[in-house]
C-alpha cells in the first residue's frame, strides 16, 4: 500500500490544490478517483462529516479540507515552500486564502449559477473581490512571487475554473479590460509546470458543467 | 510606543481570544477600543477590506482574522503552545477550527435572531454541528487537551457568548445539558479556567450591549414577524449584527 493516497475527483479544483502541492513537493502519492453522486464507503469512512473531496491519506491518517491539507503538506516534506517561512508573510498568505476561498469562490458562484436579483448582488460582489484581488497581485508573476505558493494554489480554482465557468455562462466577470494583472496571473499560474499537469481537460470539464447546469441551479 | 497593540471590541468573542492568546504568552500590549458604529481611521487603516476587528499590530504591521492572528501568535512568541507540535495534530486542530467557524457559530448566533420556521431549521442545522463537536470533546478535558488550544478559543462564542445571547433573546434547546452533556462540560470548564474566566466580558455588560444595540430590532422583531421573516430569509448574509460583532 502506497503511503500517501489522495481521494478525489478528477474535476474538483479543491482536489487538484492537493495534487499540485504534492508535485511541489516531489512527493509520490496513489491517486483514488471516486464518484462523488454515488460515494464509496471509502469516502464515507475517511470523511464521515463533510463526506467530501480532497481526502489525505498519510500513513494511515486522514487529513481532510483542501486549505488544511496544503499546510500538512507544507510542515511534512521537504522542498519548495507553500508557506513562507517569514510569520507576518505566513498572516497575509493565511488572509488572502481565506479571501479567495470566503469572498471570492462564493460571489462568483453565485454570479454564474443564481438568476435575478440575487444574480445582479452576486455579480456585484464578485466584481469587488475581484478587484481587490487584481491590486494585490499587480506587478506581480505570482502572489507568492517569482515561485508559486500557496495563495496561488488556493486561487487555481478562480485561474482555472471560475474562468471556465465564466465562459460557459458568458457573464465576463474576466476579462483582460476589467482585471488585466489577475488575468495576467491566471494565464501564468495555468502554464506553471506544477499546475497545468493537474488541469482538467477543458472540453471535458465544460461538457459536464453544461449537462450540471441542465439538472440543477444550486451553489 | 508599545511594540503589540490590539484594535478590537469589548464585547467580541474574536478581540477576547487574541487577547488571552497573547496573555497565555506573556506579550504585554496596548488595546485600543473601537467603536463600531464609527469605526476610526487606524482600524480602517489596518484593515480596508473587511474593516473590522480584532486586529493586531506588531511593530506597525496589521494582523486581521481572528485566526490568523492566533497562528502568527503562536509562531511568533515563545511560551504554551496555541496549536499543538506534531503536524497532524496540527492538521485536527486546523480542520475543527474550521468546522466550528464555518459549521457551527453562524447557524447559532443566526438562531438567536430568527423566528418560526427559519429558526426551527438554524437550530436543527445547529444541533448537527454540535453533534459532531459533542463527539469529539468526549473524554477530554479541553478541546486542546490539558490545555486552551486553538480550537477552544475557536469555540468560546459556544461556551460564553451564546448561552447568554440565547438566554437573552429567549431561545430555548439549542444546546441543552440532556443533549450535549459533554459540551455542556467543556464550556463549564473552559469559562471556569483561572485564566479564563479573567478574561471574559462581565455578562451583565455584554446583555447591556445586546439590549442597546438590538432594541430596535427586538421592537421590529415583534411588530412585524412575518417581514422580520422575510428580511433573514432574502438577505441573512447583510444581517448587520452578525457582521458588526463579529471578527
Amino acid at each position: 500500500m502506497a503511503k500517501v493516497q489522495v481521494i478525489g475527483a478528477w474535476f474538483s479544483p479543491f482536489v487538484k490544490r492537493v495534487e499540485i502541492s504534492l508535485k511541489m513537493k516531489g512527493v509520490e502519492y496513489e491517486y483514488i478517483e471516486v464518484d462523488l453522486i454515488n460515494k464509496p464507503p471509502l469516502v464515507l469512512h475517511h470523511n464521515p462529516i463533510h463526506q467530501k473531496v480532497p481526502i489525505l491519506i498519510h500513513d494511515g491518517k486522514t487529513i481532510l479540507e483542501s486549505a488544511v491539507i496544503l499546510e500538512y503538506i507544507d510542515e511534512v516534506w521537504e522542498g519548495p515552500n507553500i508557506l513562507p517561512k517569514d510569520p507576518y508573510q505566513r498572516a497575509r498568505s493565511r488572509f488572502w486564502a481565506n479571501f479567495i476561498d470566503q469572498k471570492c469562490v462564493p460571489a462568483t458562484r453565485k454570479a454564474l449559477w443564481c438568476r435575478g436579483e440575487e444574480q445582479e448582488k452576486a455579480i456585484k460582489e464578485a466584481r469587488e473581490a475581484l478587484k481587490i484581488l487584481e491590486c494585490e497581485v499587480k506587478d506581480k508573476k505570482y502572489f507568492g512571487g517569482d515561485q508559486i505558493d500557496y495563495v496561488d494554489i488556493i486561487g487555481s480554482f478562480l485561474a482555472y475554473w471560475m474562468r471556465l465557468f465564466d465562459e460557459v455562462a458568458g457573464l465576463h466577470l474576466f476579462t483582460y479590460e476589467e482585471l488585466p494583472s489577475l488575468c495576467k496571473w491566471a494565464d501564468e499560474l495555468c502554464d506553471n509546470k506544477y499546475v497545468k499537469q493537474h488541469l482538467p481537460d477543458k472540453d471535458r470539464f465544460v461538457d459536464r458543467v453544461r449537462g450540471h447546469s441542465k439538472t440543477t441551479r444550486s451553489v | 510606543m508599545a511594540e503589540v497593540k490590539v484594535i478590537g471590541s469589548w464585547s467580541s468573542p474574536y478581540t477576547r481570544k487574541v487577547e488571552m492568546a497573547l496573555k497565555m504568552k506573556g506579550v504585554e500590549y496596548d488595546y485600543i477600543e473601537e467603536d463600531l458604529k464609527n469605526k476610526s481611521p487606524l482600524l480602517l487603516q489596518h484593515n480596508p477590506i473587511h474593516k473590522k476587528v480584532p486586529v493586531l499590530l506588531h511593530n506597525g504591521k496589521p494582523i486581521v482574522e481572528s485566526m490568523v492572528i492566533l497562528e502568527y501568535i503562536d509562531e511568533v512568541w515563545e511560551g504554551p503552545a496555541i496549536l499543538p507540535k506534531d503536524p497532524y495534530d496540527r492538521a485536527m486542530a486546523r480542520f475543527w477550527v474550521k468546522f466550528i467557524d464555518d459549521k457551527c457559530i453562524p447557524p447559532m448566533w443566526k438562531a438567536c435572531w430568527s423566528v418560526g420556521e427559519e429558526q426551527e431549521k438554524l437550530k436543527e442545522e445547529a444541533k448537527q454541528g454540535l453533534k459532531f463537536l459533542e463527539n469529539e470533546i468526549k473524554g477530554k478535558k479541553l478541546f486542546g487537551g490539558d490545555n486552551i488550544g486553538i480550537v477552544d478559543h475557536a469555540a468560546n462564542f459556544i461556551a460564553y457568548w451564546f448561552p447568554i445571547t440565547a438566554d437573552f433573546v429567549g431561545l430555548q434547546r439549542l444546546m441543552t445539558e440532556e443533549e450535549f452533556p459533554n459540551l455542556y462540560r467543556w464550556a463549564d470548564d473552559y469559562c471556569s479556567h483561572t485564566f479564563v474566566k479573567e478574561n471574559l466580558p462581565d455578562k451583565d455588560g455584554y446583555i447591556a450591549i445586546l439590549k442597546s444595540r438590538y432594541r430596535s430590532i427586538i421592537i421590529w422583531h415583534y411588530l412585524s414577524l412575518i417581514n422580520y421573516v422575510t428580511f433573514l430569509v432574502r438577505s441573512p448574509h447583510a444581517f448587520p449584527i452578525y457582521e458588526y460583532e463579529f471578527k
